[in-house]
Formats: structure tokens, C-alpha cells, sequence
């Protein structure tokens, strides 16, 4: 396994943790740890989407010279994701703990569904045009997590 | 490196995968029917014409339709290759594949050569234009992840099952060859049960039960040599059964039910200790679905030690429901639980462009809905397994829970159907 692959599934594993750890709050109806919870998610998925698209998707936008292909998918899949994220966090402004459950089982098939894509595919593709520059890219990516507002 | 071929675009229409999946449930009901029509004498032997009507209404009209409906849905998800054409493509194997399972069990059931040639005909297409284009897909994929070898497999192992199906359905249809069809008959069942659907599952398992159930990753030990062995060992068989030497070919059925003991004890070991803590319907099919496998491969690893039970037609019959309806059927309902309502939504989104948020997935198909209909999945399981010890008791009613759930199913899945009908009729 190339090092971004790593790097960016171990990303996706963390957000999975967080994203189990506001479902189980929601589903014993505890309203203050899911608030809190599910902001830490949110915010975990905000950030991994921010490092994606500000320094890995450029980097391997101009490596293979292609815009259009995978990443823009992958930015539309984003948006997706975000609509939903925007959902969930409606549902729970409002105490509606039913439909925060839904649109939660929503997300994740969208979630996981995108993760196979990019952890089968765009990762490894990326490990291989981003051969030389891939320790410049994490080190971009990992200084953009820290300087993120939470 | 350039990327041939390689498409992220997401999803066929609605309707590609959608018919497969709306057809699938009533062949469980119409297999009820058959089973209500015929009474208990059918589980005298599994050899019997209207057992094997039976067996392919549930592994032609059930599992074919709904594996390969979702593998026209998956394929650019998990190896990033789109199928061409997905609407004609579609319609050449679903029309094909229903009619021509109407066919064939209307041919064991009495319909006489020119059933199973009508059968002969329209299998072929419908499994040789699956076949074409999906072997083309993963045999033209940019990466070769263990998934695509776990595809190339399960579709390799498809290509044996149809082959020695469509040989089987010749020799009934015009019977001008010589055939051993005892052996042909048992290999094909192997094939189909061992390689294709087997290897189809945990093909998908490697991705569906880490990252939807939220558990450790397969061992990459396993997700790279499980599938290419079981090919090997099916090969194995094969060559040992065509030559005769059942003495031998014991060993490597041994080997085979080994292999799915692991794979099943791996999952049933992954799956608790899935991080994700709110219960989850489709948890408990896969968990019903791995102990079937795990209890049919005991059967299949004991029948030849125990002296009189290899002659034993009840003992077949266990093995075959549970492999059958407790492994295969319970695994598929259970995803299309995820897969349906999701691909609503998903179409749903893509359609009302942002200016209405679409019903989610709960909202599409309750949870309350579909563990009911588990429960009634679970009581025709545990009464067909009864009913094949001791039929005369547990016949009628393992007939009539049958019925119950696929028809449960089948008005699930339509149900959310037309909730997406309904919202996008809405919308205008």
C-alpha cells in the first residue's frame, strides 16, 4: 500500500469511527453527546474534503493532466455528501432524532460507496503519478488540517 | 500512465439494475406455489423433474436475476469500468433470463424436449450477453485490486455453471450427445454454488462488510488466495470427477468445504467485531447467511465419513435449502435492502437537482418493514429445514411461509418504488 492510500484511508477510518460513535449517541438519545459528537464528525469530513480537494485532487489533476475525469466525480460526490452532512445537522437543530437516523443510513452507503472508489482506485492512481511528490502532497495536506478552523 | 477505459461516472439509470431487482422476489413465490402444487412427495428425491424446476426457480428467478442486475449496478463502484449500452444491455439479459426460467422449470415440470430447447435458447442469450460484457469489464480494468480477482473468478466460475448448464439443457432438448449427466449435474451445481455465487459474495464482502458494518478488514491473505483456490480446487474436482476417480475427488470436496468454513468463520468473526453499534437488519441476514454456509459445509465435510448418509436424499435436501435459501438467498435479501432504497434516494437527488431534499432511506423503505419480513424470511428457513427431516408435518406450512416472505419482499421493495415514482410525480 502506497503511502497516500495509507495516509487518506487511515482518514477515512477516523471519520467512520466518529460518524459510529454520533450514531450510537442519537440512537440512545442523548441530545448533548450527539451535538457534540456529531460536530466533531462533521468536522473531521470537512477537513478530510478541504485536504482533498485543496492538495491531493490539484496534485493529481496535474500530474495526469486530466480535470475532468475521476476527481471531478469525486467533487460532485462531495457535494453530495455535504447536502446530507447539512441534513443530519438540520434534523438535530430540531431534536428530530428519526430522521437524523435516516439520513445517517443515507450518508454512510453514499460515504462508503465513495471511499471504495477512492481507496481501490484514486488513491492507488495517485501513489502512482505522485511517485516523487508524495511525501511534498501529505506534508501539504497534513499543514492544511492543522491550520483548518474547527 | 494513462487510464483506459476508467470511469468514475457513477450509476446506470434507475431502471437498469431496478427491473432485476422488482422481478426477483415473485420467483419465491411462484417457487411456493410449486411447492403447494406438488405436495411433499417432491422432497423424495432431489432428482425428482419438479425438484429441479424448484432449485431453478430459486437460482435462476432469485439469485441470477438480482447478481446480475447488481453487478450491472457495482461494477463501475468497485473496479471502475462502466458496462456499454446499460439499457439495451439490461434488457437483453433480464427478458432472456425471466422467460427463459419460466421456461425451463415449464420443461422439467412436463413441458417435454422443446421446453428445454426454448430454455436452451433464451438462457443463452440472456447468460451470453452477461457474460461478454462483464468479463469484458474486468478483464479491461486500470487496477487489479483484489476484488477484480475475486470478479474474474466468481465470472470465470459463472462461464463453467452456464456451459454445463446449457450442455444439460441440450441433452434433454435434442439428446443426440452421450453425456454422463449424473456427474455434468453435480458439477454444474457445484460450480454455480461454490464458485459463482460463493466467490460473487465475498468478492463483494471484502468492501461491504468492513466499511458498511464498520469492522477490521479481511486479511489480505484471504481476499487474495480465497477466490483463485476455490477456482483451483473446482478445476480439481472437475477433472477427478470427469476421470472417475471418487476417491480422490473426496478430498478436494473436503478442501472446498474447508474453504467456505473460512470464509464464513472470518466473516461471522469480523462481523462481531463490527465498531458500529445501532442494530442494522441487514447485520442479522449476514449473520443467518454465514452460519447456513458454515452449517452446509459441515453437512458436505461429514456426509462421506458417516456410513448410509451419502444415500441419504434428506440429508441433500438439508444441504441444498440451506446453501441455497440460507446462505445465497439470505445474503442477497439482506443487500437488497441497502441497495434498493439507496439508489432511490440517489436517483431521487440527482433528479430534484437541490431544489427539494429527497425522502431518506428510512423514510423510502421503515426498518420496521423489513424486520418484519425478516422474521417471516427466518420462520420459512427454520420450517423448510424441518420439513425436509419431516415433511408430513412441516410441508404445507414451510410451503406457505415461503410464499409470505418473498411476496413481503417483492411489496418492500415495490413500496419504495413508488414512493421515487411518487416524489418525482410530485415534483412536476
Amino acid at each position: 500500500m502506497g503511502q497516500i492510500t495509507r495516509f487518506m484511508s487511515d482518514g477515512h477510518r477516523h471519520c467512520d469511527e466518529l460518524f459510529a460513535a454520533a450514531e450510537e449517541a442519537v440512537d440512545n438519545g442523548d441530545l448533548v453527546a450527539s451535538r457534540s459528537r456529531f460536530q466533531a464528525f462533521h468536522t473531521a469530513m470537512t477537513h478530510h474534503f478541504a485536504m482533498e480537494e485543496q492538495a491531493l485532487f490539484p496534485a493529481f489533476e496535474e500530474a495526469s493532466g486530466n480535470t475532468m475525469g475521476p476527481t471531478r466525480v469525486m467533487r460532485l460526490e462531495h457535494q453530495q455528501m455535504r447536502d446530507v452532512l447539512a441534513a443530519m445537522a438540520a434534523a438535530l437543530a430540531t431534536d428530530d432524532l428519526e430522521e437524523y437516523l435516516g439520513e445517517a443510513e443515507t450518508l454512510l452507503i453514499l460515504m462508503q460507496q465513495h471511499n471504495i472508489k477512492e481507496e481501490q482506485m484514486l488513491y492507488p492512481m495517485s501513489d502512482r503519478f505522485l511517485e516523487n511528490s508524495g511525501d511534498a502532497v501529505i506534508q501539504a495536506m497534513r499543514e492544511l488540517q492543522e491550520d483548518s478552523p474547527v | 500512465m494513462n487510464l483506459p477505459g476508467l470511469s468514475f461516472e457513477q450509476a446506470p439509470p434507475f431502471s437498469v439494475p431496478l427491473r432485476f431487482f422488482l422481478t426477483a422476489p415473485w420467483f419465491l413465490v411462484l417457487a411456493a406455489a410449486l411447492l403447494l402444487w406438488e405436495g411433499p412427495g417432491i422432497f423424495a428425491s432431489r432428482w425428482l423433474p419438479a425438484a429441479l424446476a424448484l432449485t431453478h426457480l430459486f437460482v435462476l428467478g432469485f439469485m441470477a436475476h438480482v447478481m446480475l442486475g447488481a453487478l450491472l449496478q457495482i461494477l463501475p463502484v468497485a473496479v471502475g469500468v462502466t458496462v456499454p449500452r446499460p439499457r439495451l444491455t439490461a434488457a437483453l439479459i433480464h427478458l432472456p433470463l425471466t422467460l427463459g426460467t419460466f421456461a425451463l422449470a415449464g420443461a422439467f415440470l412436463g413441458g417435454g424436449p422443446i421446453g428445454f430447447q426454448i430454455a436452451f435458447g433464451l438462457l443463452s442469450l440472456g447468460f451470453g450477453v452477461a457474460l461478454a460484457a462483464f468479463h469484458l469489464a474486468v478483464w479491461r480494468v486500470p487496477l487489479v485490486t483484489d476484488t477484480v480477482i475475486a470478479l474474474r473468478c466468481a465470472l470465470g466460475a459463472l462461464l463453467m455453471t452456464v456451459i454445463l448448464g446449457l450442455l444439460l439443457g441440450g441433452y434433454f432438448g435434442w439428446g443426440r450427445l452421450s453425456l454422463p449427466i449424473v456427474s455434468l449435474t453435480n458439477l454444474h451445481a457445484v460450480w454455480g454454488l461454490a464458485g459463482w455465487t460463493t466467490l460473487l459474495v465475498a468478492g463483494v464482502a471484502y468492501h461491504v462488510v468492513p466499511m458498511f458494518q464498520m469492522t477490521p478488514p479481511y486479511s489480505q491473505r484471504l481476499s487474495q488466495w480465497f477466490a483463485p483456490l476455490m477456482i483451483a480446487l473446482l478445476i480439481a474436482e472437475s477433472v477427478l470427477i470427469l476421470a472417475n476417480w471418487k476417491a480422490m475427488a473426496i478430498w478436494v470436496e473436503a478442501a472446498l468445504a474447508m474453504g467456505l468454513s473460512i470464509f464464513a468463520i472470518r466473516t461471522l468473526i469480523l462481523l462481531n467485531r463490527r465498531q458500529r453499534k445501532i442494530g442494522d437488519p441487514t447485520l442479522i441476514y449476514w449473520r443467518v447467511s454465514m452460519v447456513s454456509l458454515l452449517a452446509s459445509a459441515a453437512l458436505w465435510l461429514l456426509t462421506p465419513l458417516v456410513p448410509g448418509w451419502a444415500q441419504t436424499p434428506h440429508l441433500e435436501w438439508l444441504m441444498g435449502i440451506m446453501l441455497i435459501f440460507g446462505f445465497a438467498i439470505a445474503v442477497i435479501n439482506g443487500m437488497l435492502y441497502k441497495i434498493v432504497p439507496f439508489l432511490a434516494w440517489f436517483h431521487l437527488q440527482a433528479q430534484l437537482l437541490g431544489q427539494r431534499k429527497p425522502p431518506n432511506m428510512k423514510r423510502l423503505l421503515p426498518e420496521a418493514h423489513i424486520r418484519q419480513q425478516f422474521l417471516a424470511y427466518l420462520t420459512a428457513l427454520l420450517l423448510l429445514l424441518t420439513a425436509a427431516l419431516y415433511p408430513a408435518l412441516f410441508f404445507y406450512p414451510a410451503a406457505l411461509a415461503l410464499g409470505i416472505t418473498g411476496a413481503w419482499l417483492g411489496m418492500n421493495l415495490f413500496s419504495v418504488w413508488r414512493i421515487y415514482r411518487r416524489t418525482l410525480c410530485e415534483d412536476r
